[in-house]
């Protein structure tokens, strides 16, 4: 129900905007404390008047951190992660949704459960896989004995290994594969009247001209809502690519935020460490700004 | 053109069966419509002809070709879907352009083709609108015309004009007949509604429960329908239907009560049966005369024509004439029942029970002489 009353208007309107001064107040305050010297951001309190020293701490941020590196290294690993999720969680959906093959609830059911496996808590398998991508077969062989087996036959001994770490594909290939985009496109397919498959086959398009022709374009708001969540939370991604990267030529800027912040006995720099946020957050505020039109219509309204 | 042949075709979901063996027979330029209520498998026979729903057993042939594991874009069938399927990312000329562009027809070519058909069905000035900016009506024209540029040998439809309003319905109604005139592509239609399928129909299939109960011509299907449930079905208000049995001396015996109706048949003696008669094929005549005197219960005037609910031997019994009445409530009237008025049907099988056969002047000359009078 929707009410419409002065009072209830100016209570709602009043809640609003505390919640606005609440979320914003803390970035406010980082804007701030980013524009101090030294000696004003370690005053207690710290002043809110903004000081002089802004663009030298972004100078002094960006260059102790190497963001220019940085930054690149977290772009590619973001529109990788997002592209990547996208691309896959669409076409699994899609043979979920339009295909009657045997098994396709069990595999819902797997993709499904991976919800519940958030990259945290697999986390050192997964390193283990990244860290050698062909373990898996590796086990698999010495468990079944064929390890043995080749080995007392030919005296070879088997050890496969491929590794990801301090690489773009270590960084970006574990965490396309996860199922929240994958239920979100099903959901999306699911809306989609039959009789629009049907009219399709009717006019003589196959299952790969009807995702191309159909599907891609109705699913757009969709996509852009998609790589919108992807691309920020990729982004903001801590543990992973600290856990995989140790070059610092590799290392994304999330993680590169760590020679900027201060350590224990060090000169606590916190303006030069709050202008170093501020350059990193600054492209998912971007890519939200710009998508964000497409982003709330592809997760609220299906678009008929 | 095309003829399609439906041979003892079955269709199960899983372990239930939901078609019985359909056997069918459609002639090249021939339009049929298949009629039934909802759940009675009309829609899923019109979907098994196109290919979007496989069979269980049988087979269905279009133009001599067997189709059974044919894709539906090479069946050369094309389909209006209920609520019209259009695509709504796409302009109207795209939708209608589809089939030509899937089939790789160069732009120049794909789009005087989409202007042709376009002009055919009055859509010219909205080749460049998406679905959502069109009215009930012209989706509807953008479904046919989607369905007319393929030049299909065979086209379905699967009730089309039920998501329209009542005279927008009947105008496409005649558009259809008009465009099958033209065109003269073996058509399959189909609905619920009797009225549209009377009207367009060179032939009705009544189905009911995965099963075909009649197929005819309009004419054929009103005035001798082959089971209890077609004579039910058809006609508005529906056909009279009394349970009871023959008496010895052939007349009609409702239950228990001791009102009778001469039929004549005294061969059926003894049989239960259904008497069906239809609502405006019974004639009033004074109060002591005809076959059935009954009481009046009330009358429903339409302008055009009135229908009157009579009581008789506690069954209802419905009358519709075009003169008017006078009637009162619980006045007693004389109902005449003309010979070929009547219809039997076994009350186990529901099926017809032969006319008797009698010379065809006598049938005029008895219609004639109960002629007489209405109050």
């Amino acid at each position: 129900m929707i009410e419409r009353t002065p009072v209830f208007n100016i209570v709602s309107q009043v809640l609003l905007f505390l919640g606005l001064v609440l979320s914003l107040l803390p970035f406010v305050i980082v804007v701030i404390a980013a524009t101090h010297n030294l000696r004003d951001v370690n005053t207690v309190p710290m002043s809110l008047i903004p000081g002089q020293d802004f663009f030298k701490n972004l100078t002094d941020a960006w260059t102790r951190a190497n963001f220019g590196v940085k930054l690149m290294n977290s772009l590619i690993f973001a529109v990788g992660v997002a592209v990547g999720k996208v691309v896959i969680s669409a076409i699994t959906a899609y043979s979920i949704v339009y295909f009657g093959y045997r098994g396709r609830m069990l595999i819902f059911w797997l993709v499904f459960i991976t919800l519940m496996l958030p990259l945290e808590v697999r986390i050192v398998p997964t390193y283990a896989v990244a860290a050698n991508v062909l373990s898996p077969f590796q086990g698999i062989l010495d468990i079944t004995g064929i390890t043995w087996l080749v080995q007392q036959v030919s005296g070879v001994q088997i050890s496969l290994n491929f590794g990801l770490l301090d690489s773009y594909a270590g960084l970006i290939l574990p965490l396309i594969a996860t199922a929240t985009g994958t239920f979100l496109y099903r959901q999306f397919f699911l809306t989609l009247p039959d009789e629009l498959v049907e009219a399709a086959k009717m006019d003589g398009a196959g299952p790969l001209r009807f995702f191309w022709d159909m599907i891609l374009p109705l699913s757009r708001t969709n996509i852009a809502a998609l790589f919108t969540i992807m691309f920020v939370w990729a982004w903001n991604e801590y543990l992973w690519p600290l856990l995989v990267t140790t070059d610092p030529l590799k290392r994304v800027a999330v993680v590169g935020l760590l020679d900027v912040v201060p350590g224990q006995d060090s000169v606590p720099q916190w303006n030069v460490a709050m202008a170093g946020t501020l350059i990193v957050m600054l492209p998912p505020l971007i890519i939200v700004a710009f998508t964000q039109r497409l982003f709330v219509r592809g997760l609220v309204a299906t678009e008929k | 053109m095309a003829e399609i042949a439906i041979r003892r075709v079955e269709k199960s979901y899983g372990k239930v069966p939901v078609m019985h063996g359909i056997d069918l027979d459609i002639a090249s330029r021939e339009f049929v419509v298949i009629l039934g209520p909802s759940g009675c498998g009309k829609s899923t026979l019109l979907r098994m002809i196109a290919g979007l729903e496989g069979i269980t057993a049988g087979e269905i042939a279009i133009d001599g070709t067997v189709v059974n594991d044919l894709e539906p874009r090479q069946r050369g069938c094309a389909m209006v879907f209920q609520n019209y399927a259009l695509y709504p990312h796409m302009s109207v000329a795209d939708n209608i352009g589809y089939a030509l562009k899937v089939a790789g027809v160069p732009k120049a070519e794909r789009r005087r083709q989409v202007e042709e058909i376009a002009r055919s069905v009055d859509l010219e000035a909205y080749l460049d609108r998406r679905p959502a900016n069109l009215s009930g009506g012209q989706r509807q024209r953008v479904a046919m015309a989607r369905a007319m540029i393929r030049k299909p040998k065979v086209f379905l439809f699967d009730e089309p004009l039920s998501n329209l309003d009542a005279i927008l319905r009947v105008q496409m109604r005649a558009e259809i007949r008009k465009l099958h005139r033209r065109l003269g592509t073996t058509s399959v239609f189909v609905t619920h509604d009797q009225a549209e399928a009377m009207t367009l129909a060179d032939r009705i299939v009544v189905m009911r429960a995965g099963k075909i109960e009649q197929v005819g011509t309009p004419a054929e299907i009103y005035g001798r329908p082959a089971t209890r449930y077609v004579a039910g079905f058809i006609g508005s208000p529906p056909m009279n239907l009394l349970d009871g049995a023959v008496d010895a001396a052939g007349a009609f015996v409702p239950g228990k009560q001791d009102a009778a109706v001469r039929i004549g048949r005294p061969e059926l003696a003894g049989r239960k049966v259904t008497l069906g008669m239809r609502a405006e094929t019974l004639r009033f005549v004074g109060s002591a005369d005809g076959e059935i005197q009954a009481t009046v219960d009330f009358v429903e005037e339409l302008g055009a024509s009135r229908i009157i609910h009579l009581d008789w031997a506690d069954r209802g019994l419905v009358v519709v004439q075009n003169e008017a009445v006078a009637f009162e409530p619980g006045e007693v009237v004389g109902v005449r029942v003309p010979p070929d008025a009547i219809h039997l049907f076994d009350a186990d099988t529901g099926l017809r029970i032969g006319d008797q056969p009698m010379p065809s002047e006598m049938r005029r000359a008895d219609v004639s002489a109960g002629e007489a009078v209405v109050p």
